[in-house]
């Protein structure tokens, strides 16, 4: 190999190694890219909307339809905690203002700084399940042993679409005290 | 030509040395033919690996209920098992195959960059040992499925110790496979004999060259989601982690803008092997060869625009499904281009039928219906039946077992001779084909009816009623571990002398029409084409000319 193959050959190298670099760098940008793109509803993700704090506003209380919201209480792998809904389910009226309960105790000795995130089913439906009041709308600090009863305020708004008759709402616990 | 060569070679004899002495040689080698010794061994080694941890996942599942192994085990044999032949044997054979036989093929005298070539595969060899040692950790080997998802792989119970290992043998392997493609692509632009055009190409270099582009791209971003596991797991960052504000389904797609042209970094590679050998035992120029450059560019660009196919039940708005589930079945269309142009190459074509043909001739069937289950799948709805069960098991495994593999064994039949000067033997060759292609169907085909009624794949233990159907798979598997042994006789025995016959330097008849390590002496002088042929074969690409 001549000196000036062996300089094409090491140019073109270096070229096709940044190319590589910029494509780990797309790795990471792809990141607030998925925030975009669930934003303008290419993917559906209900986190936003779930732990949106909604404004209490008066809508006409459909009597004639029922909805069903389930509610499941789950904690991961590693949260030491007690948790549970009053209730596995509850038939609503669209328009009409609800308040659940939710009963969480911490279990250790320590503070426990704890966050719960909430999922829906289907995931379209938390555009329509406003929520006034949530345990879920921040962090949630337990003293040792202490038990809490959360109230969750909501309304299901009455533009909900005729297809759903169920909703099923899933909260879990994650234990964030370690990364404060 | 060969006379021209062997003179050429003497002449030059005072500034070129032959390899050095002893097992140094192996370590320091900067020798293309050296290097592709090295990958397609290290490859073969780690298929009989990957291929051990097969048979205790088919063992495990030859009747019902836990016999041998403990469900976390099982895991971890299914996750390695993934790891082990996709990142150590399927693709750096195919990178050993590509050093043997580019510069050949393009009459160059090495690779672009040789030293650098040495090190990618020393670095292959670190990565997978560094995977390999987690097998022996407290906790055992990852064993939430190759595709590393959150939550499960950062929860410690899961995966012990591993998970640090396993995502520093990623980055070494995909450091390691950059490396090699971008020696490959520098090779093919810059090396080429000035004879040969781009279009004069033989299809192995010109799928390789996209391949190569395709592991430049893919790779680093597969690395970045890894690392971002890490720091997820060790370091508070949440880009997984729903607590944080993360979420899990951001890996999924990540994962998948790297794993689906992934898969066709493993099989476009194979598609260049078949369109290679195909016409030299069909002595006939391969029918459409631009239509065949331009199928696997189009191939690869549709990769990059299907991911979530891969990930329909995990919810997206109907427009995606739509959209996902179309762009894949257009997939079927450069695919279906291709699998006529082989037929058509085979039609009225005076074929004879050694083993690498043979082997060619399973893969263009078998690889169809592969490519039919999966066009199955691309049905969004239908696929939320199909998800996560035995079907997809059934539809990759035939895409690669009877495709790539089976590529990479017509692919040493058909080149060793070449590199050894010895012919191996071809009844212990036909021999090992029907086994082969026979057990390969009774392993895999019932899989898919096992898929259709609702067996989930990665379990150890399975409802009684799958009972039959997967004991029948294993002993299908069975018998297609124990024929590769066959295999592994013949290259030992080819190395050491083969049948005793004497190959001519085309090996197979007319082979120099069709491709220039042909007009080579065999077997392959340590140096070749220090100056380039002064005129390229154009069989293969007659009717574009």
């Amino acid at each position: 190999m001549n000196e000036t193959a062996a300089k094409k050959n090491i140019k073109l190298a270096r070229t096709l190694l940044l190319v590589a670099v910029a494509m780990f760098g797309f790795g990471y940008a792809l990141v607030p890219l998925y925030d975009v793109l669930c934003e303008w509803k290419w993917i559906e993700r209900d986190r936003p909307d779930a732990i949106k704090k909604a404004p209490e506003l008066a809508y006409k209380v459909d009597l004639n339809r029922e909805v069903t919201i389930e509610f499941i209480t789950t904690l991961n792998e590693s949260t030491p905690m007690e948790f549970h809904a009053e209730k596995k389910q509850l038939k609503v009226h669209p328009g009409e203002y609800y308040t659940v309960n939710f009963y969480a105790e911490n279990k250790t000795n320590k503070v426990m700084i704890a966050r719960a995130i909430p999922s829906f089913s289907p995931a379209v439906t938390s555009r329509y399940f406003e929520k006034i009041e949530c345990f879920c709308f921040s962090e949630q600090t337990f003293n040792a042993k202490e038990a809490k009863t959360m109230p969750m305020r909501f309304v299901v708004n009455p533009e909900l679409p005729e297809q759903y008759k169920t909703i099923t709402l899933s909260y879990t616990f994650f234990d964030n005290t370690e990364n404060q | 030509m060969s006379a021209v060569v062997a003179e050429h070679d003497e002449h030059h004899a005072d500034d070129h040395h032959g390899p050095a002495k002893g097992l140094l040689r192996w370590i320091i080698t900067t020798n293309h033919k050296d290097i592709g010794t090295l990958y397609l061994l290290f490859a073969l080694a780690m298929f009989f690996v990957g291929g051990s941890m097969a048979m205790v996942i088919r063992a495990e599942l030859f009747e019902p209920g836990l016999q041998f192994v403990d469900p976390a085990f099982f895991n971890s044999m299914t996750t390695m098992h993934a790891l082990v032949m996709v990142f150590g044997a399927v693709m750096p054979a195919f990178v050993g195959l590509a050093n043997w036989q580019i510069p050949l093929m393009i009459g160059a005298a090495d690779m672009a960059l040789p030293r650098m070539n040495n090190m990618s595969f020393w670095m292959l060899v670190a990565g997978v040992l560094l995977l390999a040692s987690t097998l022996f950790m407290e906790g055992g080997a990852p064993n939430g499925g190759w595709t590393l998802y959150p939550p499960l792989v950062l929860q410690p119970i899961t995966v012990g110790k591993a998970l640090p290992f396993a995502v520093f043998s990623v980055h070494l392997l995909g450091i390691s496979s950059i490396m090699g493609a971008i020696n490959i692509i520098a090779t093919i632009f810059n090396m080429r004999a000035p004879a040969m055009k781009l279009m004069d190409m033989p299809l192995f270099v010109w799928t390789w060259l996209i391949t190569a582009f395709l592991l430049i791209a893919v790779m680093p971003v597969f690395a970045g989601a890894v690392t971002m596991l890490l720091t997820d797991k060790f370091f508070h960052t949440s880009f997984f982690n729903a607590a944080g504000g993360g979420d899990p389904v951001l890996y999924e797609h990540i994962f998948w803008f790297f794993g689906h042209p992934e898969v066709y970094i493993m099989i476009l590679p194979t598609f260049g092997v078949a369109s290679t050998i195909i016409p030299v035992f069909a002595r006939k120029p391969l029918f459409g060869y631009a239509s065949m450059v331009w199928a696997t560019g189009a191939i690869a660009f549709l990769s990059f625009i299907v991911w979530a196919h891969h990930m329909f039940t995990v919810g997206m708005p109907l427009a995606g499904e739509l959209y996902f589930m179309y762009a894949t079945m257009l997939i079927a269309v450069p695919t279906g281009v291709k699998v006529f142009n082989w037929t058509a190459t085979m039609w009225k074509g005076a074929m004879s039928f050694e083993t690498p043909m043979l082997f060619c001739i399973a893969f263009v069937v078998l690889f169809t219906m592969g490519g039919f289950t999966g066009l199955m799948m691309a049905i969004a709805p239908v696929d939320f039946q199909y998800h996560d069960t035995y079907f997809i098991v059934a539809h990759f495994h035939y895409t690669l077992v009877p495709a790539s593999i089976f590529i990479l064994m017509a692919a040493g039949y058909f080149w060793l001779p070449k590199w050894t000067g010895h012919m191996y033997n071809e009844k212990i060759g036909q021999l090992h084909f029907w086994l082969s292609a026979i057990s390969v169907n009774i392993l895999f085909f019932p899989q898919h009816f096992l898929g259709l009624a609702g067996m989930p794949r990665r379990i150890p233990d399975y409802a009684v009623q799958f009972a039959d159907w997967n004991m029948i798979s294993s002993i299908g598997g069975f018998i297609f571990g124990a024929s590769q042994l066959l295999f592994l006789y013949i290259v030992i025995d080819t190395i050491k002398g083969g049948t005793g016959e004497k190959v001519t330097d085309e090996v197979w008849e007319d082979a120099s029409k069709h491709s220039l390590e042909w007009t080579l002496p065999s077997p392959v002088p340590y140096h070749t084409w220090t100056t380039p042929p002064a005129m390229v074969p154009t069989e293969h690409v007659l009717d574009t000319h």
